[in-house]
């Protein structure tokens, strides 16, 4: 029931998610904004829609999109939906589920690099660089939760017991850098500008310019979704674990759609970083990492 | 005594051609130099082909002295395809001028270090494609690389082509190729009679049709020597100010929207919104097209129009204070705009940067302030520096100056409409006065400070009574230049920032 749920889940959140984005933004200026499922409705339209594909490209532009979705869809699957509940689980999941991501990224950038494209190059180069900074800091807080939980199922890993104050410091500073990072993965401001139309400051945008059509619905969607991962495990974080099945069900979106709401009045009232101060930003989730490590440290009395 | 090799004239003055003094072109350089030490500044040096020789060309040079509020000229007979010593290696602002020669008469500046089209005209010298044997600066090195932009864009604005020669994100230079737009706007000036091209100034640059109307309108004036009622002065002035004090405005919501800082762009535009309808309300158009004509006005302001147009002139003034406060203290937006893009006060003086870019890098240009004409010979535009944080005016050159330059001068602009306004009542002598056709074989100069910066038109008459030359310089001519040094050394991300900052005019550079 819970893994049919997190299906469903899936192909309806990430969308109300942007939808909710733009909403804020629209309000917090004076808007009213488009409905909120449009960003729905454009991923159905664009799939109805021809591509256009560059000559000079490859083989790998032309599988990139169908295997970012598949893989960012897949680890999806892995990480914990409604009441922690896995569609996929097995010890050690989680690695899979954060290498998935890094294949789609991967494929990602190597398409946009495919196309040849000097502006496609630039931001391939910089989401290489941001992930960089962005990878270790999961795994440190992956391997924390496994360290003070003895779990190796990503499911199980978030079931926060241990020391009086552990569970606190793990779920604030988590909670925080997890939603660092569902900004600088979901391409939000500061760090990047999903609304921009100029090419040079772009990031995410500029990788998928010459992607259009179905192509661009899947990478798109795989977008969205990615933001969606951050926002469960940032509910898994700090929903307590014994809640009834049946509030748990409204709890995990509810806590989506809070990080979407609080992800565009940060929007609204921040301007974006200078994109030679992202690494700095970014440093920041490596640090956030390291205090639940210590902290785990702490109150274990070592590490043994 | 003054010296012989130049005349010195008020703006929208006209003299004899014949009365040009004569000089070498080496002599030109001698009153260049004067430039080296800000006396004078180079405000135009353009060909005027002769009237009974086909081959020889007058070339005509304008200087501006800002703190004597002169104007000097002299010029230089030359014959096609003749070779001159290049001025530019020793004074930069003449490099767009020489190129110019080159490419319209054929006249080789010997020693200038970037001899390449400026915009390819097709009555050029000789007549060619635009993208046609152009030689691209190029770098070389193991981390180099170029980022190639338009000249289609990806938004809906003129093309015009960039090319960044980059390090890694970090913009080496960037070369700025334009010519794209390229209509023939000085030859149309020259078909038919002068008097009746209204349309085609205010089509110079679109934004800033009133700046070239009244450059224009004062030409035609001053060629037939015709007096404007006070009363059209005023509301000369008005038009000129509401479009300056729209276009800062819908820069500063364009700048906030580039850093994606949303109330920002949000607000200014609203207020951009009420000021151009405010330019409806006075003319019938939001941008100010047929609000000026040679001899006056098109349009009165009656008592209703006043009160609209005080109304929101008083209700904008507050509101953009308010804002901009707000935003000149926000430390995410400061972050995007302190220190990037930086023009410092010799680099501005050396390439001749105008208007607000110009006032933003230290520099004191201001034709309404210099060379004033008009409503503001009659009523001094005066400004009331604001004060930043430090307590200074901003003139550290960088985006953050030219934002808060832009600020200043709305809050300016708006008063002095205000003030205008006051006058309105007392001028009582109509709008608009009959114009005497150009006289003869007469050369006239007319600047104006539009919201861009220092805008010129200038003619020379036929015997016939027909226009023998007729020479445009926007603002964007000297300061396009200047954006290309302000991104050096700057991430290339930051360029549509910068770009944003200036916001020059493809059109009026490509004539």
């Amino acid at each position: 029931m819970a893994r049919t749920l997190n299906i469903l889940l899936l192909l309806f959140l990430p969308f109300l998610m942007l939808g909710i984005i733009n909403r804020v933004k629209a309000l917090a200026g004076g808007r009213k904004g488009f409905p909120l499922l449009q960003p729905f409705f454009d991923t159905l339209k664009l799939l109805r829609k021809g591509a256009v594909v560059s000559t000079v490209t490859s083989w790998v532009f032309a599988v990139a999109p169908a295997l970012a979705l598949a893989a960012t869809f897949t680890a999806l699957l892995i990480a914990p939906g409604v009441g922690r509940t896995q569609v996929i689980a097995f010890d050690g999941d989680i690695v899979l589920c954060l290498y998935l991501l890094g294949l789609a990224k991967f494929f990602q950038l190597i398409s946009a690099l495919d196309t040849g494209s000097a502006f496609e190059g630039m931001g391939a180069s910089r989401e290489a660089l941001f992930s960089v900074i962005v990878e270790p800091s999961l795994f440190i807080f992956a391997g924390t939760l496994a360290l003070v939980s003895g779990h190796m199922s990503f499911g199980e890993l978030f079931s926060l017991s241990g020391g009086s104050a552990w569970p606190t410091v793990a779920a604030s500073a988590g909670a925080i850098m997890l939603f660092l990072i569902l900004l600088t993965e979901g391409c939000r401001i500061p760090i990047d500008d999903p609304n921009t139309h100029l090419e040079l400051t772009m990031i995410h945008e500029v990788m998928i310019l010459d992607n259009s059509g179905p192509d661009l619905a899947f990478l798109q969607y795989a977008a969205a979704l990615k933001m969606y991962l951050f926002a469960t495990l940032i509910a898994a974080l700090i929903l307590p674990a014994d809640i009834p099945a049946i509030h748990a069900a409204f709890a995990l979106p509810v806590v989506a759609l809070l990080c979407a709401v609080l992800a565009g009045l940060v929007e609204s009232l921040l301007a974006r970083f200078r994109i030679s101060h992202v690494p700095q930003f970014l440093f920041l989730t490596v640090a956030l990492s390291l205090i639940t490590l210590a902290a785990a440290i702490y109150f274990r009395g070592g590490v043994a | 005594m003054p010296p012989m090799d130049r005349l010195l004239l008020k703006n929208r003055a006209a003299i004899p051609f014949d009365d040009l003094p004569k000089i070498s072109y080496q002599a030109l350089g001698d009153i260049a130099v004067g430039c080296l030490c800000a006396a004078l500044r180079p405000v135009a040096l353009f060909g005027v082909p002769e009237e009974r020789h086909a081959e020889s060309v007058r070339i005509v040079a304008l200087f501006a002295d800002d703190a004597q509020g002169t104007l000097a000229v002299t010029s230089v007979s030359a014959q096609r395809g003749a070779t001159v010593p290049s001025l530019t290696p020793s004074i930069p602002a003449f490099h767009l001028f020489e190129r110019q020669l080159w490419e319209e008469f054929g006249i080789v500046p010997e020693g200038h270090p970037w001899l390449k089209p400026v915009r390819y005209p097709h009555d050029g010298h000789p007549p060619r494609r635009i993208e046609e044997g152009y030689r691209y600066f190029a770098m070389k090195g193991e981390e180099s690389h170029e980022v190639a932009v338009g000249p289609v864009h990806a938004g809906v604005i003129e093309p015009g082509h960039f090319r960044f020669l980059c390090d890694g994100e970090r913009v080496n230079h960037l070369e700025i190729q334009l010519g794209y737009q390229h209509r023939g706007v000085e030859r149309l000036f020259r078909e038919g009679p002068l008097a009746a091209k209204s349309t085609l100034a205010e089509s110079v640059s679109g934004d800033a049709a009133v700046a070239h109307a009244t450059a224009y309108a004062g030409l035609v004036e001053a060629l037939g020597d015709t007096v404007i009622p006070r009363r059209a002065s005023v509301i000369r002035a008005i038009g000129l100010e509401l479009e300056r004090a729209g276009i800062h405005l819908g820069d500063l919501s364009a700048l906030c929207n580039d850093i994606g800082y949303l109330p920002g762009t949000q607000l200014f535009a609203v207020m951009r919104t009420d000021i151009i309808n405010t330019s409806l309300v006075l003319c019938g158009s939001r941008f100010g097209r047929g609000l000026l004509t040679p001899g006056g006005v098109n349009y009165d302001i009656d008592e209703k129009k006043k009160e609209r147009i005080i109304a929101t002139v008083r209700r904008i003034r507050d509101n953009a204070g308010l804002l901009a406060a707000s935003i000149f203290d926000n430390q995410s937006v400061l972050a995007r705009f302190e220190k990037t893009g930086s023009v410092d006060t010799a680099t501005a003086r050396a390439v001749g940067l105008v208007g607000p870019a110009g006032r933003a890098s230290g520099l004191t240009c201001d034709i309404r302030l210099t060379h004033p004409t008009d409503a503001y010979a009659d009523h001094p535009f005066m400004k009331t520096i604001l004060q930043n944080g430090e307590g200074k005016a901003a003139v550290s050159g960088d985006v953050y100056a030219r934002a808060f330059v832009r600020h200043q001068e709305i809050q300016d602009s708006l008063r002095y409409i205000l003030e205008l306004l006051e006058r309105l009542d007392a001028a009582r002598d109509g709008i608009i006065a009959p114009v005497a056709p150009p006289r003869p074989d007469m050369i006239a100069f007319s600047l104006t400070e539009g919201w861009r910066g220092e805008t010129l038109h200038a003619a020379v008459t036929g015997g016939d009574g027909g226009t023998r030359r007729y020479y445009i310089k926007d603002a964007s001519f000297h300061n396009w230049f200047g954006l290309a040094l302000a991104v050096r050394d700057n991430g290339v991300s930051d360029f549509p920032l910068c770009n944003k900052s200036f916001n020059l005019s493809y059109c009026g550079f490509d004539l």
